[in-house]
C-alpha cells in the first residue's frame, strides 16, 4: 500500500527540484530535516525508519523473555544491557523519524493497530537459554549486516542514529557468540539445546533480509535515494559467507544440507528460505505474532495513567511558576 | 486513539564528555518536564560513561537556520580565505608558526 | 565463620537480588521507552551490588560458594531479604512506590555503611551509594509526579501506599544479629534509621499528596527467613529453572 502512495506522490513533484534533490544525494550530500524532499523519500523514511524502530522496540520481547531466568548474575545484567540497549535504539530511530514531522506517539499507534509492520523475525520464540546464544550471533549479526552501510544513509538524522547505534550494537553479536560457544563446549545437553537453536533460527534469520531481489517492491527508487545501500540478495549472501564458518567453528550444523563452498563465485551456495512461511509471518500468522503485538498494546494502554499524570504535574509546575512570578 | 496533548514534549540533549570539548548534541528524547529531561537524559545517553554535563533544551525552543538562507548565511565566509592560516606563505626557515 | 556478619552480608545482598529482578521484569513493557531504560540501569546497579554483597558473604562463608551459587541455590528459606521488595510489581504505581520505599531506606543504610569497621563492606557502600542516591531521586520524583498528577494516578499511587505500608517496619525491626553487628560497629542499627527516613518520606508524601495509612502494624519474617511470602517462591522458580534443571553446567 505504500509503495502505491509514494509512487504516485513521486510523479506529481516539480521534476526541477526532484532533479536538483537527485544530485545531491549523488554528491553525498546529507539531507537534513528542513530541506526539501520529495514526498515519497519523506514516506519512505517514515515508514523505514518507523519500522526499524518498531522491530528493536517489539525485539526487546523475545530476548526479555529470558531476563528473569538467566543463568548466573553476569548472564542476567548482560542480557539486561543488551535489552535495554535495543530500547535506546528504538528510541533513536523514533527520534529521527520525528524529524519527519511525524510523532512517536503516532507511528506508535501504527504500530499498535497492524498498519505499521516490525521486523518477522520477532515473530518467532525464544524457548530455552541457547536461543539467548543464537539470537545474538545470528539476529543481531544480520540486523548489523543491514545497519553498517546505513551509517552512510541519505537522511543526516538517520545516519546519526544509525552510526550511534552501530557503536553500542558490536556487543551484542559477541555476547550471542559468546554464549554459543559455552553452550556447544558444554555438556552434551547443552550442546543439543545449541543445534536446536541453531535448526530454529537459521531460516528466519537469512529471511531478515528480506525476499529476493526479484521480489523486493520498494528497491529501485530506495537505493537511488541512498535509503537502501545494499540489495536484499547481496546483504543475505554476506551473512552465509561470514556465518557458516562461525558455524563449522563451533562445531554445529547448518540446518541446510546444500550449504557448500563454491570457488567460482567466491561465497557459499545455500537454500532460500521457506518464502511462504515468510508471507504467513508477514500476514501476521507467525508463532508469536499475536503474543508480541498484545504485549506491547497492553504495555502502552495498562500504563496511559503513567504518561498523562506525569504530564499533569508538569502542567501543575509550571502553572505554580508563573503564579509565583 | 491517545490525546496529543498528553505526549510527552521533545528534549534535545547536548553532553559534554571527560577532553574538555564543548557540549555536543547527542541526540533527543521525551519527558515531561525540564527536571524529568534531565534525568532520563542521564539515563539515556550516559549509559557508557559518555558524559559529565548535560544540557536538555525543549525541541520547540530552538530556532534555527533555514536551508534556504545557505547561501546569504556561509556563502560570504567562503571568499575570506585570509582568515585561514594556510593563507600565508611562511619561509620553512623560520620554523614553526 | 562469623554467622552474624554471614547473615547481615546476605540480607544485604539478598534485598538487592530481590528487587533487582523485580525491577527488571519490566523490561520492554514500561510505560515509556526513557522509563523502560531507566528502570533497566536501576536493575543494573542492583544486579552489580548483589554480585559484591554475595561475593563478599561467600568468601565469609569459606565454604568454596559463590555469589551465583548463593543467588541460584538456596531456597525460600534461605533468603534473607524484607519483604517489602519480594511483592509483586503489581502496576507501574505499585512497582515505583515499593522502590522509593525501599530506596530510601537502602541509601540511609548505605550512608552509614559506607563508615562500617568492616573495611570490605566500607568499600562496597561507597561505591553503591552513588548509584543509589540517584535511584532515590528518580523514585522519589516519580512517586510525587504521579501522586500530585490525575485523578486516576492519584488513587493508584495511593492505593499502592496503602496495600505496601505493613511492610515498611521490618526494614527497620533490629534483631539479635543486627544489634551483635551494630555493638561491632559493622553496620548500623535499623531502629536508629528510622527517624530520618520518617522525616524523609513524610516530605514525599505530602508533596505527592497521599495520606499515610493509620497504625503501624509491620509484617515479619523475610529478613530472618522465618517466614518468607508465597511470593519469593514464583520468583526464585524462574530465577533458578536452569541452574536446578541442569546441575553443574556452566553457562
Amino acid at each position: 500500500m505504500y509503495a502505491q502512495m509514494v509512487k504516485s506522490e513521486a510523479s506529481q513533484e516539480d521534476p526541477e527540484k526532484l532533479a536538483a534533490f537527485q544530485k545531491r544525494i549523488d554528491a553525498n550530500e546529507k539531507i537534513e530535516p528542513k530541506d526539501w524532499m520529495p514526498e515519497g523519500y519523506r514516506k519512505t523514511l517514515i515508514r523505514q525508519i518507523g519500522q526499524h524502530a518498531h522491530s528493536e522496540i517489539v525485539g526487546q520481547l523475545p530476548e526479555g523473555n529470558w531476563i528473569t531466568r538467566a543463568p548466573t548474575l553476569e548472564r542476567k545484567a548482560i542480557l539486561l544491557a543488551k535489552v535495554q540497549d535495543e530500547a535506546g535504539h528504538g528510541l533513536y530511530l523514533y527520534c529521527a523519524a520525528e524529524t519527519l514531522g511525524v510523532s512517536r506517539d503516532e507511528l506508535t499507534e501504527m504500530l499498535l493497530d497492524g498498519r505499521m509492520k516490525y521486523s518477522s523475525i520477532f515473530n518467532y520464540p525464544t524457548l530455552t537459554w541457547a536461543d539467548m546464544g543464537a539470537v545474538g550471533w545470528l539476529v543481531d549479526g544480520a540486523a548489523i549486516m543491514n545497519q553498517v552501510p546505513l551509517q552512510r544513509t541519505s537522511y543526516g538524522p538517520y545516519a546519526r542514529a544509525m552510526v550511534r547505534i552501530c557503536k553500542e550494537e558490536s556487543f551484542h553479536q559477541r555476547q550471542g557468540f559468546d554464549i554459543m560457544m559455552k553452550m556447544a563446549n558444554g555438556t552434551p545437553a547443552q550442546k543439543q539445546m545449541a543445534q536446536d537453536a541453531l535448526n530454529r533460527i537459521w531460516f528466519p534469520a537469512l529471511m531478515m533480509f528480506g525476499p529476493s531481489d526479484k521480489d523486493s517492491v520498494h528497491s529501485s527508487q530506495s537505493m537511488a535515494w541512498k535509503i537502501k545501500m545494499n540489495t536484499n540478495d547481496e546483504l543475505r549472501q554476506k551473512f552465509v559467507d561470514q556465518t557458516a564458518p562461525q558455524a563449522e567453528y563451533l562445531g554445529l550444523t547448518v540446518p541446510d544440507e546444500t550449504l557448500a563452498w563454491n570457488d567460482e563465485k567466491g561465497g557459499y551456495d545455500f537454500a532460500e528460505p521457506d518464502w511462504s512461511e515468510f508471507h504467513d509471518v508477514i500476514q501476521g500468522n507467525g508463532p508469536c505474532n499475536a503474543d508480541r503485538l498484545e504485549a506491547r498494546n497492553r504495555a502502552w494502554n495498562d500504563n496511559a495513567w503513567v504518561r498523562e499524570g506525569m504530564m499533569a504535574h508538569a502542567a501543575k509546575k509550571r502553572a505554580q511558576k508563573v503564579a509565583a512570578q | 486513539m491517545s490525546d496529543p496533548r498528553n505526549e510527552w514534549p521533545l528534549w534535545e540533549v547536548f553532553i559534554r564528555g571527560q577532553h574538555g570539548l564543548s557540549h555536543r548534541h547527542v541526540g533527543s528524547l521525551h519527558a515531561a518536564d525540564a527536571e524529568g529531561a534531565l534525568k532520563n537524559a542521564r539515563d539515556v545517553y550516559t549509559r557508557r560513561n559518555e558524559g559529565l554535563s548535560i544540557w536538555v533544551v525543549e525541541a520547540a525552543q530552538i530556532t534555527a537556520s533555514s536551508p534556504s538562507d545557505k547561501g546569504p548565511l556561509y556563502e560570504p565566509a567562503e571568499s575570506k580565505v585570509y582568515r585561514h592560516p594556510t593563507f600565508f606563505d611562511i619561509p620553512d626557515e623560520v620554523g614553526a608558526m | 565463620m562469623n554467622n552474624a556478619l554471614f547473615e547481615s552480608l546476605l540480607r544485604l545482598g539478598d534485598n538487592t537480588l530481590v528487587i533487582g529482578h523485580r525491577v527488571s521484569e519490566w523490561c520492554g513493557v514500561a510505560p515509556v521507552l526513557e522509563e523502560d531504560i531507566a528502570l533497566a540501569n536501576m536493575a543494573l546497579d542492583l544486579i552489580g551490588q548483589t554480585q559484591m554483597w554475595l561475593g563478599l558473604a561467600a568468601d565469609v562463608e569459606g565454604e568454596g560458594r559463590s555469589a551465583d551459587d548463593l543467588a541460584m541455590l538456596r531456597d525460600v528459606w534461605d533468603f534473607r531479604n524484607v519483604l517489602l521488595v519480594e511483592q509483586p510489581n503489581g502496576d507501574f504505581g505499585q512497582t515505583i512506590m515499593r522502590q522509593y520505599l525501599f530506596d530510601q531506606f537502602h541509601l540511609l543504610q548505605l550512608q552509614h555503611l559506607t563508615q562500617s569497621t568492616e573495611d570490605r563492606i566500607a568499600a562496597i557502600a561507597q561505591k553503591a551509594v552513588k548509584e543509589v542516591t540517584y535511584h532515590v531521586d528518580r523514585s522519589r520524583d516519580t512517586v510525587v509526579a504521579l501522586g500530585d498528577g490525575t485523578e486516576e494516578s492519584n488513587r493508584r499511587m495511593q492505593a499502592a501506599l496503602t496495600k505496601l505500608w505493613p511492610y515498611i517496619g521490618e526494614m527497620f525491626a533490629a534483631d539479635a544479629i543486627d544489634l551483635e553487628m551494630a555493638t561491632a560497629g559493622v553496620i548500623p542499627d535499623p531502629a536508629s534509621l528510622r527517624a530520618d527516613y520518617d522525616a524523609a518520606t513524610r516530605v514525599v508524601f505530602a508533596d505527592a499528596v497521599l495520606t499515610p495509612p493509620a497504625g503501624d502494624f509491620a509484617h515479619g519474617g523475610g529478613k530472618t527467613g522465618f517466614r518468607h511470602s508465597e511470593h519469593l517462591g514464583h520468583l526464585l522458580t524462574q530465577m533458578q529453572w536452569l541452574q536446578r534443571a541442569y546441575p553443574g553446567a556452566r553457562w
